[in-house]
């Protein structure tokens, strides 16, 4: 399996980070000797092998759903970079 | 002054008691010192103006029960600190500034310590020798030119440097143990659910854990006992007694079992490597307790495996900067086109590449044949160190397969820097408490480690058995403040 410019294209969109074309040549490269590693999985037969989705295999716990931090959207706010009244601001989204 | 910071953190917490030395002493000697040593580059942050006021607040009025009272500590730069800028070693949160303060630095907060501030560190902990971060590269205090590990290399420079009398660190793959390896100190990773990751940059979750990093095992088991609590504010801390690590402390090792696997003996791997593990078993048999060969079948396959989970999970954590609500925002034409390039430009070549392996491998059509695939392959990872338990309290290995190397040497070949987890890796995968202490030098007089894993939330064990081996291999850092003219 490589890893072509043209999927390089893709995951770069899908992770929302745009890639100049130079640096998608390269970074192909990279990918594809990460992946050739990777791919030393499939000598293991894991057919009979159940997942390990995390190493805490418990029940989560619940915690009651409470308030604790108050008066802090000042303190939120300050770290935006665009911020309009108590509003975080984007480019606009609606014609 | 200088002599102050030759202190370990238990002699300081000694003197602070008997009153011999003040809280404004010390905070003051390791500020100086810190102030001299800015070439290695292991603060992102200070905090020194507030330090000193706390340091002089705590003399008027000193609480002595505390476990670390009056002492200044610099910690990793992942660790949220309240109204002090925390930036992950990342472009991309260069002026965050967080509302709450991690559980950890809380805890350490609450015991007396004093923070003077934040260490450098690989971006997002992504890396093994702090050449990722965006505030620059960090030198290693033992030699000119040489990587002080990572991702916690900030951590390992300062505490080698005695900029700080012990700090703590991050461990995702290796990144408090290889660190410690690569600057001739000791670093513990504890059993993930030990020590709460609230507040915690995240990386990789199933995977990260905080942990000490101190100039011997003993300022380590007190550090532990400082760092870990159970905490409701991180759904997997896992309630279970904390032991009195520094009380129970023993180099009694006798009768206790401690496993060799075949599998950690690579191709290449340097003789004084070899020679060390050897020297460490032989400690451990005259102090009474058994060599037992076992074997990790399955250990070729973790670093392949970690490959996968932690860039998944970081590909999903990662997705929150977004340049909206806080961290560094590029111009857009759009609200998309805004996303892409704050990412772009926000995040370095490293993380931008582990966000797209991750991204890649939970794609649609792929997530079977990497990422679940990965999962089981996990499960056969723990299942050996299962298995292995059944025989063994604890296991002991070399904590990396090289020591240090120079900077710049393996920055432009992933897999080969990935190597330099090889051993470190697996305990991560497996959830499993690990200690790295310095035992010898390589040809270079470069610091190598010895690692002691252990079972699940036994860190009494590994930490008497390093105490035991510490006590007996007779190590010291050769460190001659080069970098102090």
């Amino acid at each position: 399996m490589t890893i072509d410019l043209k999927t390089v294209k893709h995951i770069s969109k899908l992770s929302r980070i745009s890639i100049e074309e130079e640096k998608a040549k390269k970074l192909s490269n990279d990918l594809n000797s990460i992946f050739k590693f990777i791919e030393k999985l499939n000598e293991l037969d894991t057919s009979n092998t159940e997942a390990l989705t995390s190493i805490a295999e418990t029940t989560l716990k619940l915690r009651k759903d409470k308030i604790d931090s108050i008066n802090i959207r000042e303190d939120i706010l300050k770290n935006s970079p665009d911020k309009n009244k108590d509003f975080f601001v984007v480019p606009k989204v609606v014609e | 002054m200088s002599e102050i910071t030759n202190f370990k953190l238990c002699d300081l917490v000694d003197k602070i008691k008997k009153k011999e030395l003040s809280s404004k002493e010390i905070t003051e000697a390791f500020i100086n010192r810190s102030q001299k040593s800015t070439i290695l580059n292991s603060y992102i942050s200070d905090n020194f103006d507030d330090a000193i006021n706390r340091a002089k607040e705590f003399d008027s009025k000193p609480n002595l029960n505390k476990k670390i009272p009056g002492i200044p500590m610099a910690v990793k730069d992942l660790f949220c600190t309240k109204n002090l800028r925390t930036t992950a070693g990342s472009k991309i949160l260069e002026n965050f500034i967080p509302t709450y303060e991690s559980t950890v630095t809380q805890n350490i907060l609450d015991q007396g310590g004093i923070i003077i501030g934040k260490l450098n560190c690989d971006e997002f902990a992504m890396g093994s020798s702090n050449e990722t971060s965006y505030y620059g590269i960090v030198q290693n205090p033992i030699s000119e030119n040489l990587v002080p590990g990572g991702s916690s290399g900030g951590s390992s420079s300062a505490l080698a440097a005695k900029l700080t009398p012990a700090t703590i660190g991050t461990d995702t793959g290796g990144s408090i143990r290889q660190p410690a390896s690569f600057t001739g100190t000791v670093g513990l990773k504890p059993t993930y659910g030990s020590c709460s990751r609230y507040g915690i940059v995240a990386f990789a979750s199933s995977l990260d854990q905080a942990g000490p990093m101190t100039h011997d095992v003993k300022d380590c088991a007190l550090l532990l006992e400082v760092m870990s609590s159970y905490d409701a504010k991180d759904s997997t801390s896992v309630d279970f007694v904390r032991g009195n690590y520094l009380n129970d402390l023993s180099d009694n090792i006798k009768g206790k079992k401690i496993g060799i696997p075949k599998e950690y003996r690579v191709d290449g791997m340097p003789k004084e490597i070899e020679r060390l593990w050897e020297k460490g078993i032989k400690i451990i048999k005259d102090n009474g307790g058994d060599i037992i060969d076992i074997s990790l079948p399955n250990t070729n396959y973790a670093l392949p495996t970690y490959y996968i989970v932690a860039p998944a999970e970081a590909s999903s954590n990662l997705a929150r900067y977004d340049g909206v609500k806080y961290g560094f925002r590029s111009k857009g034409e759009n609200l998309i086109d805004m996303y892409e390039k704050t990412r772009s430009e926000g995040f370095g070549d490293e993380v931008k590449r582990r966000i797209m392996i991750g991204t890649y491998v939970l794609s649609s059509g792929y997530y079977d044949a990497y990422y679940l695939k990965a999962q089981k392959v996990r499960r056969l990872i723990k299942n050996d160190f299962d298995e292995a338990y059944k025989k063994v309290d604890a296991i002991l290995t070399p904590s990396t397969p090289s020591s240090a190397f120079k900077i710049g040497e393996k920055l432009n070949d992933p897999v080969s820097m990935y190597l330099n987890d090889i051993f470190t890796v697996p305990i991560n995968l497996a959830g499993l408490p690990a200690i790295s202490l310095p035992g010898g030098h390589d040809i270079n007089g470069f610091p190598l480690g010895l690692q002691v894993i252990g079972k699940a939330f036994d860190e009494q064990t590994i930490l008497n058995i390093a105490y035991s081996i510490e006590k007996n291999i007779g190590y010291k850092n050769n460190i001659n403040d080069w970098w102090i003219k």
